[in-house]
Order: structure tokens, then sequence, then C-alpha cells
């Protein structure tokens, strides 16, 4: 514990620019998959454990586009949109068979598709670590607000992911197909018998969510060593940031992910053998105060 | 009728002839566990990490060992006996790696075993080895304790393996000229939170102090192995402000920490000191490799820069169309060993086996003055080419190597044996 260096960068301006920024890079990336996540289990009730695989596939697939056409914009929405087609067809061909099944179930089947797609990555790809290397457009030096150190591409990514926030909030909240999505959530037989096709909303929100994690794979590719088996680290924090935010709200996933990140960036400075920890900590002080989640629905 | 006379007779002659090497041949084939003793192969039983994360430990040690085996077969083996290598996957676990150990000794025929697990799999293949009697060639664990520690010792293993304790000597030694020179007094190391983390941290600053004692540790990092997301470590460590960092990350967390470090532009804030950069895995997969980190070398094709060296690489980059690592030289060395102790031995029996490389010196590209001993006293590998540089982006990537001293490392490696109660 260093309550002292914790202290001292609070009540410095730099240092709490550097923290924050950290604190929202780690948080936003996590918003992409566990809005996913969260959506997914609003939505269709089903835990979908092999979202981090979506991930992976995202990084993988935005290396090889940004190798054939050298541009990371080209890359990132096909990374993205291959992801979407994917989470389509794992829908549609695999879990929509375990839909209303025990949650064993589920989690088994997720598990063997984690397994095939791990070994699936080594063999088209490599069992080699890859890295994807910055994009020339961001390889400037990092800017400095109030005495902080910015990284260009982390402002970048900032802003990108809260856009994308605020678009999939407004998607939610005021368009017909965002309502659909909202009654499908809280009583689909009703929904199906007013003539609208659950069938139809379950593959677009696996859709929306793979495009999410597919997102946040390619836009974390710069930054992370791209290997078999990398969606394991995000998956796990971001179920934390569900059971925090509430499953099935994206504006808790939103609060929870923002928390997540400044609780890890100003825990590592405060309590650096104890990071990991402090995660779970708020994880429990939120289950015991509101077990529902920060913007869940009670029952 | 004369001629027909004669014509039969060189038939019969001929017939005789075909008579007596079909009997001759009869003969041969009639003692068959004669002639399949000596045309029967050498197997070489190789427990290895195939799958999963360290899938390249397998790929490369397999590559290493098998191009000193061709070699060898082709040069007629041993008396006609060919070595095959019989590898397994133990996917990095200890228990595996033990069980597939016994396995490939009781029921593969292998009559040696080439360890070419990790330092976990490694100590578990030894207690077989130590079990069954058979030699075993330890290639790619570089704890030290498993040679260094005489409760361990059995007169039929051995490493070929680079070591923890002459790397973090090579390291201290090398850093503490280097802060003295520069006057890096503010030191922060940012390590993998598990036992080699700890322990070659930990190494790596007792060392620095002993060579240059006006130093001072003013923070820590130590991230989870395989952690993704370096963020809040470096954003500490930009905090702290330190003049120079030690950091003993490597494999893909080294590249994923290059690639979030040099975003927040921090090779330019501080000397970086990182043991693991130095191989091709890492210094082809950074695609922008910052320049001026200092590194250990753990394999280079320019280092040591003889011909010798530059072949062997060359021969290794056209056979397998992959640079040769770290894990690439250890085991085409232990394999060296081995095969020269069976020339030397004319015997695949343990102990005149292990009597044989006990002690031995061979030529080899990768000695440190164009030879390598395996100690008699430890059963470990010296004088291998160790010293360290900076980096450059592309290649050579590491132009200028300083040697280091191999009397300083024995000098310094007997304190520390004599203070871990080893001697």
């Amino acid at each position: 514990m260093d309550l002292p260096a914790l202290a001292n960068c609070v009540t410095s301006l730099s240092c709490i620019v550097t923290q924050s920024t950290s604190g929202l890079i780690i948080g936003m990336l996590l918003f992409l998959v566990a809005a996913g996540v969260s959506l997914i289990f609003g939505v269709l009730k089903v835990i979908n454990f092999a979202h981090g695989s979506f991930y992976m596939l995202g990084a993988y697939l935005v290396l090889t586009v940004y190798g054939l056409s050298d541009s990371f914009l080209l890359a990132v929405i096909a990374a993205a949109l291959g992801v979407a087609v994917f989470g389509l067809l794992f829908e549609r061909l695999i879990i929509s068979r375990v839909y209303g099944s025990q949650v064993l179930m589920q989690l088994l089947v997720c598990y063997g598709v984690i397994l095939i797609l791990d070994d699936l990555v080594k063999i088209i790809w490599g069992p080699e670590f890859k890295s994807l290397g910055m994009p020339a457009a961001f390889q400037k030096p990092p800017y400095l607000l109030g005495g902080g150190v910015v990284p260009v591409y982390y402002l970048f990514l900032i802003l990108l992911t809260l856009l994308i926030a605020v678009a999939l909030g407004l998607a939610i909240t005021r368009t017909r197909l965002g309502k659909i999505v909202r009654a499908v959530a809280i009583n689909p037989g009703m929904v199906s018998a007013l003539g609208i096709n659950t069938g139809y909303v379950y593959a677009g929100v696996f859709m929306l969510g793979g495009l999410l994690a597919g997102l946040a794979g390619a836009l974390a590719a710069p930054v992370r060593s791209i290997v078999s088996g990398m969606g394991l680290s995000v998956v796990v924090e971001s179920f934390i940031v569900t059971v925090i935010g509430g499953m099935g709200s994206v504006a808790g996933a939103l609060v929870g992910s923002l928390l997540i990140g400044l609780v890890r960036s100003f825990g590592t400075i405060g309590f650096p053998l104890f990071t990991e920890g402090l995660m779970f900590l708020l994880m429990a002080v939120v289950l015991v105060l509101k077990p529902s989640g920060l913007f869940g629905r009670e029952g | 009728m004369s001629k027909r006379c004669d014509a039969k007779r060189r038939d019969h002659r001929l017939n005789r002839r075909e008579l007596l090497s079909g009997a001759v041949a009869a003969a041969v084939a009639g003692f068959p566990f004669v002639s399949r003793a000596q045309m029967k192969p050498i197997r070489i039983g190789m427990p290895t990490i195939q799958s999963g994360r360290a899938a390249m430990v397998g790929a490369s040690s397999r590559n290493g060992c098998s191009m000193e085996i061709e070699k060898f077969n082709a040069a007629g083996g041993l008396g006609g006996r060919m070595v095959e290598l019989v590898a397994r996957d133990t996917k990095g676990k200890p228990e595996e790696a033990a069980r597939l150990s016994r396995e490939l000794v009781n029921s593969d025929g292998c009559e040696i075993l080439f360890d070419a697990e990790s330092s976990a799999g490694a100590f578990a293949i030894h207690e077989v080895a130590k079990d069954l009697g058979v030699l075993v060639m330890h290639m790619n664990s570089e704890t030290s304790s498993l040679t260094a520690d005489p409760k361990l010792r059995i007169p039929n293993a051995f490493r070929a393996a680079r070591q923890g304790i002459h790397d973090s000597i090579a390291a201290g030694s090398y850093a503490g000229k280097i802060a003295k020179a520069k006057g890096l007094k503010k030191w922060l190391s940012c390590s993998p939170d598990y036992a080699y983390g700890r322990d070659s941290t930990q190494l790596f600053l007792e060392y620095l102090k002993h060579f240059q004692p006006d130093v001072e540790v003013v923070g820590e990092a130590w991230p989870k192995l395989y952690q993704p997301d370096y963020t809040d470590a470096l954003t500490k460590i930009l905090q702290i402000k330190p003049q120079a960092m030690y950091s003993c990350l490597w494999g893909g967390d080294l590249t994923a920490f290059i690639d979030q470090s040099a975003i927040y532009n921090l090779f330019a804030q501080m000397e970086v000191f990182t043991i693991n950069v130095a191989d091709y895995t890492i210094l082809t997969a950074v695609k922008n490799l910052p320049k001026g980190i200092h590194s250990g070398n753990r394999y280079l094709s320019t280092f040591p820069k003889t011909e010798a060296n530059a072949k062997w690489a060359a021969e290794y980059r056209a056979k397998f169309n992959e640079f040769p690592i770290n894990w690439s030289w250890e085991n085409a060395t232990g394999a060296k060993f081995v095969l020269e102790g069976l020339k030397k031995a004319g015997s695949t029996e343990a102990k005149k086996l292990s009597d044989a490389i006990r002690g031995m010196k061979i030529e080899s590209p990768f000695g440190a003055d164009g030879t390598l001993t395996m100690r008699a006293e430890d059963q470990t590998l010296v004088n291998y080419a160790t010293g360290w540089g900076q980096t450059i982006p592309t290649e050579p990537f590491m132009p200028e190597v300083t040697p280091v001293d191999w009397q300083v490392i024995y000098e310094l490696e007997t304190a520390w044996k004599k203070k871990n109660n080893y001697i």
C-alpha cells in the first residue's frame, strides 16, 4: 500500500490528467466489449462466454487487412464487419440451439467455440504472437495536457469510443429499432405476437455485439500483442463490468467500465500489489449494496 | 556337343555361385537379431511444448536438434545406427512432461531424453531421469538451481542452456558500467509478477549494485504474466521519472510493452535495460523497434561475429524459413554434446555416455571463443557467447555487442554458490 503516493497524485494536476486518461483508455476499450456482453444478456438472456473470441478475431482480422491494404481505417471497418458476420453465424448455427437451456449448457457450448477458435487462429496465422505496430498517422509524440502525458492514439480512441457509446445509447432509446430491442428484452412473446420476427432481433443483437467486440479488438491491436487466447483476459473483466453496471444496460456498461478503468489507474499508484483485487472488491461492494448492478433492473 | 557341355558346365558354376550367395544370404537372414541390432535406430525422446502460448519453444527446439541429428546420420550415425528424434507435446504442463518422459523411455524404446520443456517441466523430467537412470540433456531451463544445487545433481543429467545467474551477472556488469558512465542513479523495475520475474529482477539489482553501488531503486511495477494492458504501470513509471528502467518481460508481453511504451515516448525519457529483447522473435515482431534499448543477446547471427555463426544461422533460416532463436542454439548445442558423447563412448548406456560428456569441450559457433564446455563439477554449459548492446530498428538490430568477461562471471558465480550453500 502506498497511500502517500496516491495522495501526491490526486493533488497534482499532471498526475490527475495522466492517470485519468489512462483510466479512460482502459475503460473505453473495455466498454466496447462489455456493451456487447450486456446487450446479449439483456435481450437474449444468454451469457456469451465466447465474447472474448470475437475480440480476438477482430485483432487478427485487422492485422491481415492492414497488411494487405496499408489502410488502418479500411482494416478496422473490415474487421468490425467481419466479426459482425461471424456473430451472426455463431448465433444462427450454434447459440440459437441453446436458448432457454441451463447456463451450464451455454457455458459448455461457448467454451467449445473458444477452444476451436483458439486453435483455428494458430492454424491460420501461426502460433507465435503478432504485432500490428502503430499506424503511421498516430506515430506522433504524446500531447502534454496540464503537465500530464496523453498519447495521440489514446486520445483518438477515447473520442471515438465516446462517440460510439453516445450513438449506441441514442439508437437504443430514440429509434424504433431500439424500442423493439428493448421490448424483446422485456417480453419477447408479446413482441412476437405483434408480428415482429424475434429471431431477426436476436440475430441482429448478436451481430451488434460481434461488431462492437470486433471493433474493440481492431482498435486495441496497435497496442496489444496478438496471440491465440488473448480473448480470455478481456472477457473476465467485461463480466465484472456487466455485473457492476447491471446486466442488459449499456449505460451501466459505460459507467462500470469507466469505474474499473479509474480504479485500476489510480489503484496501481496507491495499491501496486492489490490492483486486481481492487476490481473484485468494487464488484463485491456493488453486489452487496445493489445486487442487480448500478443500472440493472430489479428481479 | 562339347560347346553345349561347356555351356552347361558354365551354367552349373554360375548356379553354384548363386547357390553360395543364396546360402550366405540365408545365413545372414538366419541371424536376424544381429542385423536388427546393428540397424536399430537410437531413439531419443523429446518432451517439449508444442501448443499454447509457448508453442515456439517446441518448434525451435526440434529444429535446433534435427539439424545436428541429420548431420550425424548423414555421416553414418553410430556404427550404422541412425538417431531418431521422438518429440511429444507436454502442453507446458509438468505432470504431462513427467508422464510423457516415462512413456518415451518405457514404451517407446527411447534410450536418451532431450528435455526441451521450460523450467517447470524440466524439474519434473529431471526426477524421471533420476528414477529411470537414462541420460537427460536439459535444453531450455535457465533456472540455475537445476544444476547448481548439489541436492538435485545426478550423474546422468546435463544442461545445455544459458543460466539465470550467468545472465544476471552479465547484465549487472554491463548496466553498472553504463550507470557509472551516464550517472544513472535512479532505477525502476517493471517485471512480470511470478517466480522468474521476481528472481531475475532481484538478482539483476543485486549485481547492478555490486558493480555500481551508487544506485537507488525508486519504484517497482509488477504487471501480471500475460497482462495485455500496461497503461497503469506505464503511467506510474512516468510519474516516478526514473533515469533507468529494468525489465525481464518476454515474448508477447515484451512486444506489447514496447509498443505501449513507445506511444508514451518512454524510451526518450529514460534508459531501458531488458534482458529479452535481443532475440529474433521480438526483433522481428515489434514493428517500430525503438533505437537504443539496452539488451543482452539471446541469439544473434551477428554475435559472435564469426563466419561459423553466420553460416549456421543462414543454414537454419534456409531450412526452416524462420530466424533461429535462443532455444534453437541451445538445442543444437545439447544435441551436439550428446552426439559427440555417443561417438566417444561408442554406446548409449547412460553411465558411459555421461562419463564421455562430463567435462567435454566442443567446437561451436556459439562459444565465446569458438568453443563450449560442459563443466564437469556441475554438468552445465559455460563459455557461451554472452554480451550486451543497444538496439537499432533494422537488421542487424544490435550492431555492437560488448562481450562479457567469463572470468568475472566465474568469480561471482562461485560467490553466489557459496552464499546459497551449494558449495
